[in-house]
């Protein structure tokens, strides 16, 4: 290309136009070579793993298949299946239920917590901070691992505590065999992992709330109560709704904590979708089926993205 | 006055019980981890280990394949914080310093990738990557890993670089400097530290990911750490003392890393959120 510029910039004044435009042609393509890397990763461990899984939603794809590296095309038949069977709508609603109670649960002690913070003396403030940033650092399987020792029924804390204190005879108990109990130990395991990251970014946004539109709603005979709900809550909308919308996500794919959590193998019913989708998969080899079910939660969670997206969006505006 | 004083004594103590409520778990597993077995099978409490003791490490580290999993965890990292990283932060420069049609549609795609769960990823990772012959390999998880490290990569490391004033570039180029020049110069190494957060973060997410590595590693002398801690608990029972210190030494280079990058990882997630 550069030969070729040279060539046709024989006289002085083409040759002046000519790099210009080169530098211009540059100009106009260097973004693009410099995404273009990422783009192509993102297109092979990515988007075209994204339109396999799609496409084998619409095929048989078994033990057979899988051998022969070779499903078998069955149109819609999949999510015929599915959606006749009672066992997805449970998985479905369960998984709407627990997802809705986690984030609950998160947001509200997520608020608490970091209400609190601000009234806090410097040294209980640093404690609390540290103590939460170690929460947060805990890795996932390290976290279930720990929960799992806490609530072992032979020689776990909380069954001991729980006799203890007198709540019941909580000897020998075994929190996962009724799946309520099971979930609301896993519902924990996600929440407490959860909390920080609420508390510390609620936190960081409480500190930018105008101190002297809080003294002056103060003056003006506000209580604590009206200063929160008029002064606090609308400046820090639009971090609760990304918060909100970012542990609806998380907590909706949730996996490993039920199935690391109950030795890799839950019952049906300690199934969650993500779990539905990879016992389907991986431990009776259907993966069309398997495949129609994740196809499912991406599409759903896709509809959450699309909200916390154009949040992100509009308050970084311009700034993207 | 003496109520406002009441009201912080209040406040304060109930700060100091939620901190012993959040942290308590984790001081529970690693003073499970320093105590005797008999301490950790007792039917009451031990609450402090009286005769703290490294056994239960020496067991950990001595269970089949520790050492092996310890470095494919490390070679799976490497690997790909290599890729990522170097790809992650030419995009990033598009990003921060270019205005060019279609860069929105590129930082959505960015952010929205994000919300894909890996295990629905899985599925088809699995199938292809058994199609290619790769399973069971490093290679196999390293390139999946990219599919989640990168976009993160890209988004934090566009923050870094938005941040340095194009004037300072600009005055360079006034003085005589290329427009690479001038980057290589002065961004560079105003960057460097972004850099280097954004590779630790890449380094827990790596290091913490359990689902792909679980699928794709068959044999269980190629698993990763995460992997091998999940061996720990069988129907038979589970070794407490053993496993608390396996997770422990796994979650030590987590938090060391944690603490350091920890307020970069709070502006990357809600980027701007706060400035309200």
């Amino acid at each position: 290309m550069r030969a070729a510029m040279e060539a046709t910039g024989a006289t002085k004044p083409f040759a002046e136009t000519s790099s210009r435009r080169r530098q211009r042609i540059l100009k106009l393509a260097a973004p693009y070579a410099l995404i273009a890397p990422a783009v192509a990763v993102l297109f092979a461990t990515l988007g075209y793993p994204l339109y396999f899984l799609v496409s084998i939603s619409f095929q048989r794809y078994g033990l057979k298949e899988l051998l022969a590296h070779e499903g078998t095309w069955v149109g819609l038949q999949n999510y015929v299946t599915l959606f006749r069977d009672p066992l997805f709508w449970q998985v479905l609603a369960r998984s709407v239920a627990f997802t809705l109670a986690c984030v609950g649960a998160t947001m509200v002690f997520g608020t608490l917590i970091a209400l609190l913070l601000t009234r806090l003396n410097s040294i209980v403030r640093v404690l609390l901070t540290a103590g939460l940033v170690f929460v947060w650092a805990t890795p996932a399987i390290v976290a279930v691992d720990l929960w799992q020792w806490m609530f072992d029924y032979e020689f776990g804390l909380v069954n001991w505590t729980l006799t203890a204190l007198h709540v019941g005879n909580f000897i020998h108990h075994n929190w996962f065999y009724n799946p309520a109990q099971g979930f609301l130990v896993i519902a924990i395991v996600v929440v407490w992992g959860a909390i920080p990251f609420v508390v510390i970014t609620l936190y960081a946004g409480l500190a930018q709330v105008p101190g002297e539109l809080v003294e002056a709603a103060r003056v003006d005979g506000a209580g604590y109560w009206q200063r929160f709900v008029n002064l606090t809550v609308p400046i820090l909308k639009p971090i609760f709704l990304i918060l909100a919308s970012l542990s609806t996500i998380w907590d909706f794919q949730v996996f490993i904590q039920v199935w690391v959590m109950l030795g890799a193998r839950p019952g049906n019913d300690y199934f969650l979708m993500a779990v539905y989708s990879y016992a389907e998969s991986f431990r009776i080899t259907q993966y069309g089926t398997g495949a129609a079910i994740a196809v499912v939660l991406v599409g759903l969670l896709m509809v959450l993205s699309i909200f916390y997206v154009r949040q992100m969006i509009k308050i970084t505006d311009g700034g993207l | 006055m003496t109520r406002r004083r009441r009201d912080d004594l209040l406040a304060n103590a109930t700060g100091l019980l939620v901190l012993a409520v959040m942290v308590f778990p984790i001081y529970w597993m690693v003073t499970t981890a320093v105590k005797p077995g008999k301490q950790i099978l007792s039917l009451t409490p031990v609450w402090f280990p009286s005769s703290p003791t490294l056994a239960n490490f020496a067991d950990a580290v001595q269970r089949p394949y520790f050492w092996n999993n310890l470095g494919n965890s490390l070679l799976i990292v490497a690997g790909t914080l290599v890729v990522s990283l170097t790809v992650a932060f030419l995009a990033a420069v598009a990003v921060a310093r270019f205005g060019f049609r279609g860069r929105t549609a590129f930082v959505v795609l960015v952010i929205g990738v994000q919300m894909v769960p890996l295990t629905a990823l899985v599925i088809p990772l699995y199938l292809l990557i058994d199609k290619v012959g790769q399973l069971d390999t490093l290679a196999g998880v390293i390139a999946s890993y990219l599919a989640f490290v990168l976009p993160f990569m890209v988004w934090t490391m566009r923050g870094f670089i938005v941040n340095i004033p194009v004037d300072l570039e600009e005055a360079a180029m006034v003085d005589g400097c290329t427009r690479l020049g001038a980057f290589v110069r002065i961004v560079f190494p105003l960057v460097a530290p972004g850099v280097v957060a954004t590779s630790i973060y890449g380094f827990i997410q790596a290091w913490n990911e359990f689902v792909i590595a679980y699928v794709l590693l068959s044999s269980q002398r190629n698993q990763t750490l995460m992997v091998w801690l999940a061996s720990f608990t069988t129907y038979r029972g589970t070794d407490w003392g053993g496993l608390m210190a396996g997770a422990t030494l796994c979650a030590i280079p987590v938090v060391i890393f944690f603490l350091i990058v920890q307020r970069h990882v709070v502006s990357g997630l809600t980027a701007g959120a706060v400035k309200g």
